[in-house]
Formats: C-alpha cells, structure tokens, sequence
C-alpha cells in the first residue's frame, strides 16, 4: 500500500539519496541515463548519500526521498536498510531486485543459505573450495533474500529491470515539486 | 434362558478387542454344550453402540433387560472369554459381568435425551445380515411404495417433511428430488455422497458400518421417485469396514431382488455400484465427486448446471449425503406431519451428530433438531473432563466455525447456526476446553485445506497457504497489526471468489474464531516497535 | 435466436441469447481482465480474474461462462473487483518464480501485462520462492514449471484441439503441475505430436521454444483461433 508522505517544506533543496542492496547496479546505471536532466536534478535535489554521486560513507540524518536498489541478502544490507528507514522520509523501492529480490532471490529456490554456499562454494568449486566466514569482514548472508518492503514499510514502488529513466523522472519530478507521482500503466510499471 | 450378546464391531470398538472378541466368544458358544449358559447366548457384532469414548462396548440383553458395558481392551479379550466359558450350570447370564469392564448407565441423559430414527437398528443390528435387517422392517416402506404409493406423493410426503440435507448445506430434499424427477430424459441417475471427510466427523461412517441396508433403502426410494435407474454410492477408501459392509449388504439386497432388476416383484430396477474414493476431500464437494464417477480427476466446476440437469455422465443426477437417504424410511413410516414435529419449524426431523473433543462422553448420537448445544456437550455429553470449562464447540468441520461457551444455548438448526458464522455441518461437533488457543484451531483448518485444495481455482489452491502462513505467523508470536488486517482481507477474498465450497468455506474457521475470540489473535501480536522499522 | 438487453457499466447492451458476460463487455470496449480464458478453448473458470458483481445474484460470476440475461445489470470494476483482481495476480506472482529480468516472455508475457492492469506495483503477500523444475527433454520445446500459472490453456488445446492429450494437471493444491503423460519426461511422450499449440497458448514463459532467449518469446493464440474458427466453420482460407 502506498502511504502518502510526511509533509515537508517545498521551498528547501530535497535532500535525495540512493542506495545500492543486493542488485547489479543495473538500476543506478539507469539513474545515470537520466543524462542531462541529473543537471536540473542537481538544482532541485542535495545528492546526501549515493553510489553515484556522493563520497559519503554514512547514511545521513533527515534525507527527503531515497531510491533503495537491490533486495536485502545479508546483514549489511539490512542494517543500511534500517538506517535507510529510520532516517527517510520516502523511501522508494527501485527496481524489480528492491520489489520482488528478483535475480538475487533466485538463490531461495535452493530453500536456505547453507545449500545456497555449499553449491556455489563447495560442490561447483575446483579441489579447494571452501565455505567463506569472515565475521566483520565479509557480512552474513540472511537466510533468504527479500524485497525491501517485506522488512521496513516503503511508499513508492519503481519496478523494472531496470526502471528506465523516463520512469525514475517521472517518479523523481513531482517530488522534487513537493507532489506525489501517480504511477500506472506498462509504461511506468511493468515489471522486467 | 436366552439372551443376546451385541460386540461393537465399527471401526472404534474394532481397534478396542470389539473384533477379536466377537471370534473368541463365537469358538467358546461353539464349544458349550448342551444346558451350559453361554449355549443360550445369542452373539452378534454389531455397529455403533453409541459412547465411542467409553469403548470396546458390548451390551447383554436378556429377560432383565439391557445392560452395556464398556472398557474392553484388546488385553481383556481372554478374560473376558474365559469367563463366559467358564460359567457354573446354575450361572445366570443377566447378571454375568464381563471381568475387565465396566457398566455403563443406560439411563443417562447421553441415551435417555436420544430419538434414534437414522440410527433406529444401529447397534441392534448385524450389519451383515440382511436377515436381520428385515426383521428389524428394513426395506418395508421400498415394498409398500412400489405396490401402493406414487412417486409424485412420495416426494410430496417428502417435501412436507421438512427434511434438509444432512450433509451440511440443508437444501430442501423434497425440492430436489421434485427437480431431478421433473428433468427430461429417461435416464437418470441417483448418487449417495459417502465421502464424509471433515476432521471429527464420523456419523456416516457409524451408519454405514452399522446398518447399511437403511442406507440402500433410502437410495432405491429415491431413485423410484426421481426415476433414476443407475445408481453410485461414492464412499471414502478410509472406510474400510463401511466399504466391506456395503459390498455384502449389496450383493445381499440384490440377492433378495431389493436391488437391481425387478425390485421387489415391481418394473422398478436400480442398478446400484460402490465407487471408493483416493482420498480427496474435494471430492466431497458434488461436483468433483461427478468427476471422480466418471473416472476422471476429482476437481469441482461451476454450478451451474447444477447435477440435477448436468450430473454423471451428463445425466440428471440426485445427489443426496447419507444421512438423508437413511431419513427416508422412517419419514415415510411416521408420515411426514410426524415426522415435522419432530425438529424445529425450519428444519424438520432428528441429525446424527459425532460429538469429540474435550468431553467427558464421546460419541455418536441423535437428537430432534433443534436440541440446544449444551443439552448435547453439558447434558449429554458431561462437559469438559478435568475440571475445565467449555469454550468453544466447533461444528462443521473445515467449512463451519466456532460457537463460544456463552452462545451454547443455541439451538441446532440451520439457521441458527449459521447467523453464529458457523454451519451445521454433516454433525462434526468437536468440543474445546478453556486451554485451547482458537487461533491454533484455526491454523489446524487452514492446513487442512491448504492440504486438501485441488488447485484448480487461484484463490484456494494460493490463497490458503498464504493464510496458513499468516495464521503460523500469528502462532510464532511474530505477527503485527497489519498481518491481522491482512490475514482478515484475504480471509474475504478467498471466501468471495473461490470456485467450490471447499475455497468459499475455507476461511470461515478463521472468519468465525476472530468474530467470537478476536482477543486470541490479539495476543499473539508481537508489540509494536517504537519507530516505523519492522523487524525482519 | 432472441435477443437479451443487459446493462455493463451503465452501458445499455443488445446481445444475442448464449452470449456471456465476457463477449458481451469486450464487444462493448469494456476491458474485463482473464487469464485461464482463450477464445477457442473450453471455459473453465479457473482464475477468477473476471468475476464482476451482477445486481441481485448475492455471489461474484465469472464473465467467461455467465450468460448475459435479460434486464442484467453488471459491475466490471468496482472497488472490489479491482482489490480481488490485483490479490489474484499477487497470488499469483508469490507462488510461483516470476523472474521477468531473465523470462524468454518478457515484455510478451500475460502475467506481467494483468500486474500492469491491475496496478500491481508490489505484492502485498509475500514471495514463497517454491522449490520447482523444468523439463528440457523435448528436442524443440522446454517447460519451466517456476513460470507457471496452471491456466491449463496447454492442457485444453492439446485435447481439444491437437487430440493428442499429452498434458494434464498432476498432484493437488500448491503441489499442482502440468504433466506431460503419466508423469513422464515430455521428451519422452510418445503422444506428443511436437505441434508446439501448447507453447502458442502458453500465456508466459512456462512453455517456449528452446531457440528463445530473454524476452524473444511471443504467444501466438490468435494461430489457435483461426484454427478452430477454420474447422467450426469449414473456411480454410483466411
């Protein structure tokens, strides 16, 4: 369910961040296809926290509109993701990986982590495999990879695999004008 | 003197040393001579003596009257054997008590508040001898309407009954039979859904294992007055016994020529075929027990056509529950304005119920319509054991709901059941002590039918196991207000947009339990987190 | 042949008797979404995407197999009827492995095109990522039971079209698939006329062509329809 917004001041800069979760970056590829209009985005929007477009290593405070690619699949993501939640106002789910854990999801098939590191570690591996762990260093995979709003309550949601970048502008533009995209049709939301 | 041993032999008592007594006490009856007591015994396995809880029962009935005894054991056979054998020349079988049993009052309100008409020769009877069962009057009322009746005015005496059908939905049966006779066509057929499939539901089972020449009565009266020539009965290979019984009460009528070809010396013939099924619930939905007839896979169609213009074969089919077709017999004996009397103005007769649980006496009996609730789990039945209270009578098995303790004043009927949110049912009456979580009950009924969904239709074959895993979400302690909210939506979907009454029905445990006992569900919800963050 | 005034969506209608629901509002415009449905085929009923409210039936019908009648007045999408159609095609979506990214029927695929019309943005049911397979042993055609909605179009155009009956449903349930045979490897069915209807009719990626790579597979359904138009009407020349 879509939730509407909580109020914001519509004369300020958005404070816009994107995060990149468990996906190819497919989807932040497609950001950058926005081209020029990145430059009256630029304008519009304070880039606090990106892949793309920011150096900053931690997720700020008080960020407006934040575009969450990829699924959840292991413990930093979720905790980028809490974080993410509890420091944004809309949280946009962004691609097909963010909806639906999509490709990365494909590894539930195998019904838990422990067959999912054995066949790709282990039974697929030359004589030497051997299962990765590394706490601190390499985060744990969670049990199965999910979409972002199976764990923390999202308000928009941009699928597509990738959302072209007509469609990321046409969810993007009238937040930046302090509206509400309406987003329907195959146009602006066929998955794939 | 004389007098009669009766073994329950159904299903329950079987399992009990019912079974294996009746064999050991035939070798010692054999083995008596002249002038020893046991030489004037008659022995006989019967069907359902009633309180299952109570069992193996056997029951001795001689000039001092009846008395029944229960709690026979597999391990208790031989004592009990060699007791009977054993018995002075001056013993007297009245007063003998098998060792290792005990007596049961038959004056209690469980057989006292009874009015047995479906279950008139059950556990009387050897369901094996069709001897018996016409000396006990079986096949009277088939003979008296082939020679004397028309088939018009048995179904008028049928519809002035007021008898509904027993297998839960309560569609006026004389309609039905009056729209199956008044189909075109000369080839009709007539179809007794055996397929009793509820958990906790075991009264068609009691009646065709105890007395299944009632069952074959009712089917060939029927078929008289729809004008039906063919006929199934689709029974569950669950029930062996029942099975068993069938088969022999069959080839038995038709021996007799009560069943097939010139029934009774009449131009009426009805050739009647046992068609066991693999273990489908579904297939107790009517029909996908067409389809499974036909020999095709067991999954439901839209109705309509209703069976009654599109049924076996395409054939206009009547399709009645086998504890209709057993109401016949006696309806017609008492006429229907007698008949009518006996239950509630909107629903005419008695209903068979199982009564299970937690209850102190457990079993299968038969009470006008319109019997309270708690005359059935209180009086009758004794109430929760333990010192526990009632809190909840489910009825209707997977497709009914819950009556809470404070509701048990209700009387059973139709209607009165269903403005609860729960349906009569085939007579599946499981009682529940203050202990049990409704929301476990549920879950258990949603399995069920996540199980037993054919997956024809979208909203069942997903849709219950989406609502299973909110209900074990729920039970994990794991689930917040909005799985609530949502567990109830899809409830309504589901319920609105199935294909079958399997789907259609499917959520009413859960619909039924969160309108009497929402705090259950409520306290499992996991508290809610301060922030807008969910826990994974 | 009489002729049955109804009303669909506050549009007067004149249909010819036999007419249903479906035919009915299509030829009036009036978009009504189905899945299990194909012109040309047996209706089952099956998906309950088209169920419209009709006044005074107290229960949902399902357009497909519900003949219009005289004086019926018909809903098509109430609010309703838009929340039931969108939880079908989540169900959907959840019970099964729909990975479009990688689908040979991306951008063709029904399934994908009923989450567009129903505005099904996300599902609001979790994914449950069955444990499925996919039969690759038929020379020309493979069959990938994670893309697969059990609609049974492959099962009806193969009995009653092709008269081959290569195809059924197997199991109950959640545990329901398409078989080919008795349970046997398609490849293996000697039944199988390798005609590739079912693959025509397949309304997603479940049946395809084993040359097809992402997004190359197309539904031919309209093939099937001329063909059972041709033999209904005895025209062979289109």
């Amino acid at each position: 369910m879509t939730s509407s917004p909580p109020a914001r001041d519509s004369r300020a800069r958005v404070r816009l961040a994107t995060v990149w979760l468990a996906g190819c970056s497919g989807c932040h590829m497609s950001f950058l296809d926005l081209d020029e209009w990145l430059i009256e985005l630029a304008e519009r929007a304070e880039i606090v926290y990106s892949p793309v477009g920011s150096d900053r290593k931690t997720y700020p405070d008080n960020v407006d509109v934040c575009l969450v690619e990829g699924g959840v699949a292991n413990t930093d993501n979720l905790e980028l993701l809490r974080q993410v939640r509890a420091r944004t106002r809309v949280l946009i789910s962004f691609g097909d990986c963010a909806i639906t854990a999509n490709i990365p999801g494909m590894r539930n098939m195998l019904q838990g982590t422990d067959p999912v590191l054995r066949k790709a570690y282990l039974e697929l591996a030359d004589g030497s495999g051997q299962l990765p762990h590394a706490p601190g260093i390499v985060p744990e995979l969670l049990e199965r990879v999910l979409p972002v709003h199976e764990l923390v309550p999202v308000e928009l949601y941009l699928p597509g695999c990738p959302p072209s970048a007509t469609r990321i502008r046409a969810a993007l533009e009238p937040l930046l004008q302090g509206g509400w995209p309406e987003l329907s049709g195959a146009d602006l939301i066929r998955f794939g | 003197m004389s007098a009669t041993l009766r073994v329950c032999t159904a299903a329950g008592c079987a399992g009990c040393g019912g079974s294996a007594l009746r064999e050991r006490l035939a070798a010692v009856l054999a083995a008596a001579g002249p002038g020893a007591p046991a030489s004037g015994l008659a022995l006989k396995g019967v069907g359902c003596l009633g309180p299952c809880s109570e069992g193996g029962l056997l029951e001795l009935e001689s000039s001092a009257g009846r008395r029944l005894f229960g709690g026979l054991t597999p391990e208790g056979v031989e004592a009990v054997a060699a007791s009977l054998a054993n018995l002075g020349p001056d013993a007297d079988l009245a007063s003998w008590a098998p060792p290792g049993t005990r007596p049961i009052d038959l004056e209690q309100p469980f057989f006292r508040l009874q009015r047995r008409l479906v279950l008139e020769h059950c556990g009387r009877i050897d369901p094996e001898s069709i001897a018996e069962a016409l000396a006990a009057g079986t096949y009277g009322q088939l003979r008296r309407v082939l020679q004397k009746d028309t088939p018009e005015a048995v179904i008028e005496q049928v519809r002035r009954s007021g008898l509904r059908g027993r297998g839960g939905g309560g569609y006026p049966t004389g309609l039905k039979w009056a729209t199956v006779a008044r189909m075109p066509g000369r080839e009709k057929v007539v179809v007794c859904n055996a397929d009793e499939g509820d958990p906790g539901a075991f009264m068609d089972r009691s009646l065709l294992e105890g007395d299944p020449h009632r069952l074959l009565e009712g089917m060939a009266i029927a078929a008289w007055a729809v004008g039906a020539s063919r006929g199934f009965i689709y029974v569950r290979a669950e029930y062996p016994l029942a099975i068993a019984h069938l088969r022999t009460a069959i080839a038995q009528a038709e021996d007799q020529s009560l069943l097939s070809a010139a029934i009774a010396g009449s131009a009426f013939s009805l050739q009647l075929e046992l068609r066991v099924g693999a273990g489908a619930f579904v297939c107790g939905e009517e029909t996908a027990l067409i389809h499974s007839i036909e020999g095709r896979r067991g999954v439901p169609r839209p109705r309509p056509p209703y069976p009654a213009e599109v049924g076996v074969f395409g054939l206009p089919t009547l399709i009645n529950n086998v504890e209709t077709f057993a109401n016949i017999p006696p309806l017609l004996a008492l006429g229907a304005e007698a008949y009518a009397a006996i239950g509630t103005a909107n629903s005419g007769g008695t209903k068979v119920f199982s009564l299970t649980g937690d209850v102190r006496l457990a079993g299968v009996l038969e009470v006008p319509m319109g019997t309270p609730i708690a005359t059935i789990v209180n009086t009758m039945g004794g109430g929760a054991p333990g010192g526990h209270a009632i809190k909840a009578v489910q009825t209707g098995g997977p497709s009914g709901g819950c009556v809470p303790a404070d509701r048990l004043a209700t009387p059973v009927d139709y209607e009165s059941l269903q403005e609860l949110g729960s349906i009569m049912g085939s007579g599946g009456m499981v009682v529940m002590d203050d202990t049990t979580s409704m929301v476990d009950v549920a879950c258990f009924f949603m399995a069920f039918c996540r199980e037993e969904s054919c997956g024809k239709c979208i909203p069942c074959r997903a849709g219950t196991v989406q609502l299973h895993a909110l209900l074990q979400k729920h039970l994990a302690g794991e689930a917040s207000a909005a799985d609530l909210a949502q567990l109830e939506s899809l409830c309504h979907m589901v319920k609105d947009t199935s294909l079958c009454g399997l789907g259609q029905s499917a959520p009413k445990p859960v619909l039924s339990t969160l309108r009497h006992f929402r705090g259950d569900y409520l306290a499992l919800l996991r508290p809610e987190p301060g922030g807008r963050e969910v826990a994974p | 042949m009489s002729v049955h005034t109804l009303r669909i969506d506050g549009r007067d209608l004149a249909v010819p008797e036999g007419t249903t629901l479906l035919q009915a509002a299509r030829e009036a415009g009036i978009a009504i979404p189905t899945l299990c449905h194909l012109e040309g085929l047996s209706p089952v009923a099956a998906c309950r995407l088209c169920l419209v409210e009709v006044e005074g039936a107290g229960k949902l019908l399902p357009a497909c197999i519900t003949p219009a009648s005289e004086g019926m007045v018909v809903h098509t999408a109430t609010p309703r009827l838009q929340d039931i159609r969108r939880t079908v095609v989540e169900l959907l979506f959840t019970e099964g492995n729909h990975v479009c990214a990688i689908c040979v029927a991306n951008g063709h695929c029904e399934l994908q095109d009923l989450a567009v019309s129903t505005g099904m943005d996300h599902s609001r049911l979790p994914y449950r990522f069955p444990d499925r397979h996919v039969d690759l042993s038929h020379p020309f055609f493979g069959l990938d039971h994670n893309r697969c909605v059990l609609c049974t179009r492959c099962v009806r155009v193969c009995d009653e079209v092709e008269g081959a009956h290569v195809w059924d449903v197997g199991w109950r349930g959640e545990h329901c698939r398409i078989i080919a045979g008795l349970e046997e490897p398609w490849g293996a069915v000697d039944a199988c006329t390798d005609c590739g209807k079912c693959v025509e009719v397949c309304p997603t990626g479940a049946l395809f062509h084993k040359g097809d790579t992402t997004a190359e597979k197309q539904g031919e359904p309209a093939r099937l329809q001329a063909l059972v138009h041709a033999r209904r009407h005895q025209q062979w020349d289109p």
